[in-house]
């Protein structure tokens, strides 16, 4: 069994069935691109995966490692291994970055049987991974998010990924509102993260980020499933040919 | 600040005496005989040639009203009432039976006041004829003439006279009066219900989106006579209507009494659009006379997906004790209530509104915009209540204060009550002057002191203007700046 | 005009009784004034109830079914018991009330140069015993009445002018044993430039209903500088009623900060006034009630002169069937010209019958002003929950960090660190207390 299996997944959201039917095997050590038109269901495939409330699962399955996700609450999805990017990081005002990051990996750490970080290691290993992420100690200070740029609240998303070394990243369209050097900057944090155990699945409308976060596989999502799959190159055929196949019916 | 004392100044030589509307019809009327008694509750009733279950339903009142006190805790405060030196019933003589035998004088009134009281004259007086006006005129306490009737009738929409809505519809008014205001809800309500003269009754049946705004006039004219409208407005299901209210009194030295109770019903997916326009006579430059304006409005959201919205332009009345409210009742109804107050020279206003949130996902708005100027009292009083099954409960209130003057006062009661954790409450109310920044601005730039005011004022109070029908809007903006002539500088 | 037979519940008169019995004797002088006063404005008004506006919230006279005995004076075994369970902070000299009383052994009451202590009882015979009841309000206060009946332990600290005292004061008050009725009262007097931290403390022991009913008069002279924190951790039974009165002179700073966890209901009643020019008050407080805990925080500023600022933050979290009450009244004078005033109250609802009753009031006479008060209520914001859950932290915890972020906002405007941590490890421990 794949690291991450999804299978016949139906979800709907207020009665409105956006899922239809998704299928999809993520081996570790592979990244998978989702690329597909607005409204094809990318974001709520990511929602539904990591749990969000509202997000009702009508039919399928989806395992990571073996573990069956829809049976749990959202964190302890995450403590099963499942980190998502959001594509909007909310703000927290008055948690302090800092100390949402150490509540959050000891937690993770407590749910699966290990010892808690002491401070001073948790400390070493957050200013490590902060300082190749550009962040400053400043903003690990402030509030979760506030007053961040879209640049820093993306760059704080990998942070995340960094210190919580989940078994399967989502990043959701972790390249909208970026500029050229903020993709930079996490794309490079992503791909440091690419290892022989991790699995991720990158979320994106356009084949611009995938320059940077080279996938193994590529997948068109439309209306609810996946409707085509292929390597890298299916990207680059979708950034000449657009979406406009999948406009109709008739793709 | 040269400016403030300047201001300051103007306060001083305000002029309230300058009444626009403050000219008496010399026409005979018919009155009941002065003071309040079972007698006086029964000759209205015959007056109006009433079936004896509404006696009854009177009687009850007034007698509920006899062992009622006064309400006092309003912002507001004038000589004690002598209800028994009132007139409680008044009408003109000469009784209409068409439009042509309407008494000139009455409709040269009207003319003043620019209601286009004949047809032809309410279409000639408005701007797109195919949303023609419908105007139930009250004078004094009869309801003069109907207009459109005929037309309206097609629809299937009642619009008559309440006295003619008890004999010619009494089961809908039977089944539906007194059913937002019980008889014995306040002091004032249930003196209305006793004496109420005339007034509106409109029902929309199912379905209809009534096809022209409804409007009535009243007013008060005949020396000492307390009137007592009772308005009834029903949205049958998935109906809509827009109702518009005017109101403006002659002068007169004396404080004239007025007790209005007005009672909305929208049921399942009907909404109610209910405008007012208040500019009764509000005292002279020392506060002597005007009008006391003690009045129960109320909707009551019945229905599912009900909507009533209330929108309301005081500028007038010496006493001003009003809070058109809404019981959200049905799932997913909504309450609105827009309000402009403006008090100038002596008068007191205490207004507000009350939205009662009962059923689930209910969600209510309150834009409440007080101008105090001169050496008035202005108050906003408010109440949100979420009840302990009203889940997924919504509010939002805003309400601003402006004080022209050093002389007046502004002042904020809400009561914000929440029973259920899902609701969600905001509120914020600020107060503050005109500032002399854009004060300055504006003379800078070559307006007058009060062109710069009547500007500034409008600009507070636009988000409550844009929700009165384009009709009222031109008129509520005359008035604001006609109410606040000369208060400022 | 409003004839209304008063009705007397049980406490009430039993309540009557002991005021009596208090005032049979003759007493001489001001307290004795004072003493008769007040006695004869509980006979004719009695507990308040829900249709006095001010307590429209909380009907005293249906919280209060019994009048607890007066307080004894404790034995040794009891102020043993207190002082072993007493909270106390880093660095602060500390003054120990048990039931009441004033237990001198087990208290600091050598404090240095500038500051001063004296016993209520020997003060009222000093040079400041006229100020003892002399920022009352005009209206009838039912609790106020009954605390200056019943005066006579407490504690008048002075702070001479031009002092400024670093450490803060603190006085722990401590109920132990049966069920009882303290009536406690502190004169604070800052002299002209004096600056001093007040923190006061009340705590007791669960399952018993005893009644503390508490006042403080707090004076801040001009260009004085004044803190005062109260932290109410009383027993879950506790009935704990406080009336706090203060007049803030020119170019003065004010702080008070009210954090209220325990007792089962809880009203503060503060009466403040601004008597001189330019000055600044920031009242602020947090709430954390639970089960059917019922707290009431009701205000009245005056800004009776020109140029003041106020700022009032009140936080409450309600948790269970709990029952959170804010009413705020600014007042500002005709002639309080540029006054700067805004009050907040915000609640967070996690229990799903908890009630929250805001009723935040501007009245205003002055036209030259900024004013402003906003009041919201909602629940714990699911967007926040999800993004924590979904980094795996578990619910309780996710809604203890939001919870704790919420109340952060008011404990933040605490200047003192030592104190501002003090309150934020006691938020923390409610919070742990909760989810345990």
């Amino acid at each position: 069994m794949a690291l991450l299996e999804i299978n016949n997944l139906h979800a709907s959201i207020e009665d409105k069935e956006i899922l239809k039917g998704l299928s999809l095997s993520v081996n570790a050590g592979e990244v998978h691109a989702i690329m597909g038109p607005n409204g094809s269901g990318k974001s709520t495939l990511s929602y539904v995966l990591s749990g969000k409330p509202d997000y009702e699962v009508t039919e399928g399955t989806a395992t990571l490692d073996g573990v069956d996700l829809l049976e749990l609450e959202a964190d302890a999805r995450a403590a099963a291994g499942l980190f998502l990017a959001f594509q909007y990081p909310v703000e927290v005002p008055g948690v302090a970055t800092m100390t949402f990051l150490r509540t959050a990996l000891n937690a993770q750490r407590r749910a699966r049987g290990e010892d808690e970080l002491s401070t001073p290691d948790f400390l070493r290993i957050v200013k490590e991974k902060a300082a190749h992420l550009g962040i400053s100690q400043d903003m690990l200070r402030r509030g979760v998010n506030v007053g961040f740029s879209g640049g820093e609240k993306k760059r704080n998303e990998i942070l995340q990924m960094a210190l919580l070394e989940p078994k399967v990243a989502i990043l959701d369209e972790t390249d909208s509102g970026l500029d050229i050097d903020a993709l930079k900057i996490v794309s490079e944090g992503v791909n440091s993260l690419r290892s022989k155990d991790r699995a991720m699945v990158v979320i994106t409308h356009y084949q611009r980020l995938l320059d940077h976060i080279v996938p193994d596989f590529v997948h068109v999502m439309h209306k609810g499933r996946i409707v085509r799959s292929g390597g890298k190159e299916l990207a680059l055929e979708l950034e000449a040919s657009g979406y406009a196949a999948y406009g109709q019916d008739a793709a | 600040m040269p400016a403030v004392q300047e201001t300051v100044d103007q306060v001083r030589s305000l002029d309230v005496d300058q009444y626009k509307y403050g000219f008496v019809t010399d026409i005979e009327s018919e009155k009941a005989p002065k003071g309040l008694s079972e007698d006086t509750v029964r000759y209205i009733s015959a007056k109006k040639n009433e079936p004896e279950w509404m006696l009854e339903w009177r009687l009850d009142a007034y007698r509920r009203w006899l062992t009622m006190e006064e309400p006092t805790w309003a912002r507001v405060s004038y000589p004690k009432i002598d209800f028994q030196d009132y007139y409680y019933y008044a009408q003109p003589k000469k009784r209409p039976q068409s439009l042509d035998e309407i008494d000139p004088e009455i409709l040269a009134t009207y003319d003043k006041l620019g209601i286009p009281l004949r047809e032809r004259e309410a279409l000639l007086g408005i701007e797109n004829p195919s949303r023609p006006i419908a105007v139930d005129a009250v004078f004094d306490s009869v309801s003069v003439a109907t207009t459109f009737k005929a037309e309206l009738a097609k629809q299937g929409v009642i619009f008559c006279s309440i006295s003619e809505a008890i004999r010619e519809h009494p089961e809908l008014v039977k089944q539906y009066l007194g059913s937002v205001v019980p008889v014995s809800d306040n002091f004032y309500a249930t003196l209305n219900t006793a004496v109420f003269s005339d007034g509106s009754f409109v029902y929309i049946p199912k379905g209809v989106r009534c096809p022209m705004e409804l409007s009535t006039y009243f007013r008060i004219n005949e020396r000492n006579t307390g009137q007592f409208e009772r308005t009834l407005i029903i949205a049958d299901e998935g109906a809509y209507v827009s109702y518009l209210e005017g109101c403006t009194a002659p002068q007169r030295d004396e404080n004239q009494l007025h007790a209005a109770v007005v009672e909305l019903v929208a049921l399942k997916d009907a909404e109610i659009k209910y405008s007012t326009v208040q500019n009764w006579y509000p005292g002279d430059k020392d506060g002597k006379g005007g009008i006391y304006n003690f009045v129960t409005k109320r909707g009551d959201c019945r229905g599912d997906n009900s909507k009533i919205s209330w929108t309301q332009v005081e500028t007038g009345s010496a006493i001003t004790w009003k809070y058109p409210s809404c019981i959200l009742r049905g799932d997913n109804s909504q309450g609105e209530f827009y309000s402009i107050a403006i008090s100038n020279g002596f008068q007191q206003v205490d207004s507000g509104t009350k939205m009662i949130h009962l059923g689930k996902n209910t969600s209510s708005r309150i834009i409440s915009k007080g101008i105090a100027a001169g050496r008035s009292e202005n108050t906003y009083r408010g109440q949100v209540t979420a009840h302990r099954r009203a889940t997924n409960s919504r509010n939002f209130t805003n309400c601003d204060s402006l004080l022209i003057g050093d002389k007046c006062g502004a002042h904020t009661v809400p009561y914000i009550e929440a029973k259920n954790s899902s609701a969600v409450f905001e509120h914020e109310a600020t107060t503050s002057k005109i500032s002399e920044d854009q004060l300055f601005y504006c003379l800078q730039r070559g307006l007058s002191p009060e062109e710069a005011v009547a500007l500034i004022v409008n600009g507070f109070v636009k988000d409550v203007l844009q929700q009165l029908p384009m009709e009222f809007a031109v008129e509520a903006q005359k008035l604001i700046s006609v109410s606040l002539e000369g208060s400022v500088g | 005009m409003n004839v209304v037979t008063q009705i007397r519940t049980a406490a009430e008169q039993a309540l009557g009784i002991a005021v009596e019995q208090r005032t049979a004797a003759a007493e001489a002088g001001r307290i004795g004034e004072l003493r008769r006063a007040a006695a004869t404005a509980f006979a004719a008004n009695g507990l308040p109830h829900r249709r006095v506006e001010e307590w429209k919230y909380t009907d005293l006279r249906a919280l209060q079914r019994e009048a607890a005995p007066l307080a004894g004076t404790p034995d040794a075994a009891a102020v043993a018991a207190a002082s072993a369970d007493v909270m106390s902070i880093e660095g602060a000299p500390r003054i120990l009330f048990v039931n009441g009383t004033l237990v001198g052994s087990a208290s600091d009451l050598a404090l240095g140069a500038g500051i001063t202590v004296e016993p209520l009882d020997a003060a009222l015979r000093g040079p400041l015993a006229d100020r003892v009841g002399a920022l009352a309000p005009q209206r009838y206060d039912g609790p106020l009445a009954l605390n200056t009946v019943f005066l006579g332990s407490g504690l008048v600290v002075r702070v001479a002018a031009g002092a400024k005292i670093e450490t803060p004061l603190h006085i722990a008050n401590v109920f132990t044993g049966a069920a009882a009725s303290t009536y406690g009262r502190v004169v604070l007097v800052v002299e002209e430039g004096a600056e001093v931290t007040l923190v006061e403390s009340f705590q007791g022991p669960d399952g018993v209903a005893y009644q503390t009913n508490s006042a403080l008069e707090l004076f801040v002279g001009d260009e004085a500088h004044a803190d005062y924190i109260r932290v109410q951790e009383e027993g879950d039974a506790a009935l704990h009623l406080a009336t706090l009165m203060t007049e803030i002179g020119r170019n003065a700073q004010l702080h008070t900060f009210s954090f209220t966890s325990g007792a089962k209901a809880s009203r503060i009643s503060l009466y403040g006034r601004f008597g001189g020019q330019h000055s600044q008050a920031g009242l602020n407080g947090v709430n954390l009630l639970k089960n059917k805990q019922h707290a009431d925080v009701t205000l009245l500023l005056d800004h009776a002169v020109p140029h003041c600022e106020s700022r009032e933050l009140f936080k409450s979290v309600l948790a269970d069937e709990s029952h959170g009450v804010f009413q705020g009244k600014i007042v500002v004078h005709p002639d309080a010209q540029k006054t700067d005033g805004r009050m907040m109250s915000r609640a967070l609802l996690l229990g799903e019958t908890a009630e929250m009753d805001n009723k935040p009031e501007l009245e205003i006479f002055a036209d030259d002003v900024q004013c402003g008060h906003g009041a919201t209520v909602g629940d714990l914001d699911e967007t926040l929950l999800f993004y924590l859950k979904a980094r795996g932290i578990p619910q309780k915890e996710a809604e203890a960090l939001l919870v704790q972020a919420f109340v952060g906002e008011a404990l933040e405007l605490l200047e003192n660190e030592t104190l501002r941590e003090f309150l934020i490890a006691r938020a923390a421990a409610w919070l742990v207390r909760r989810a345990g």
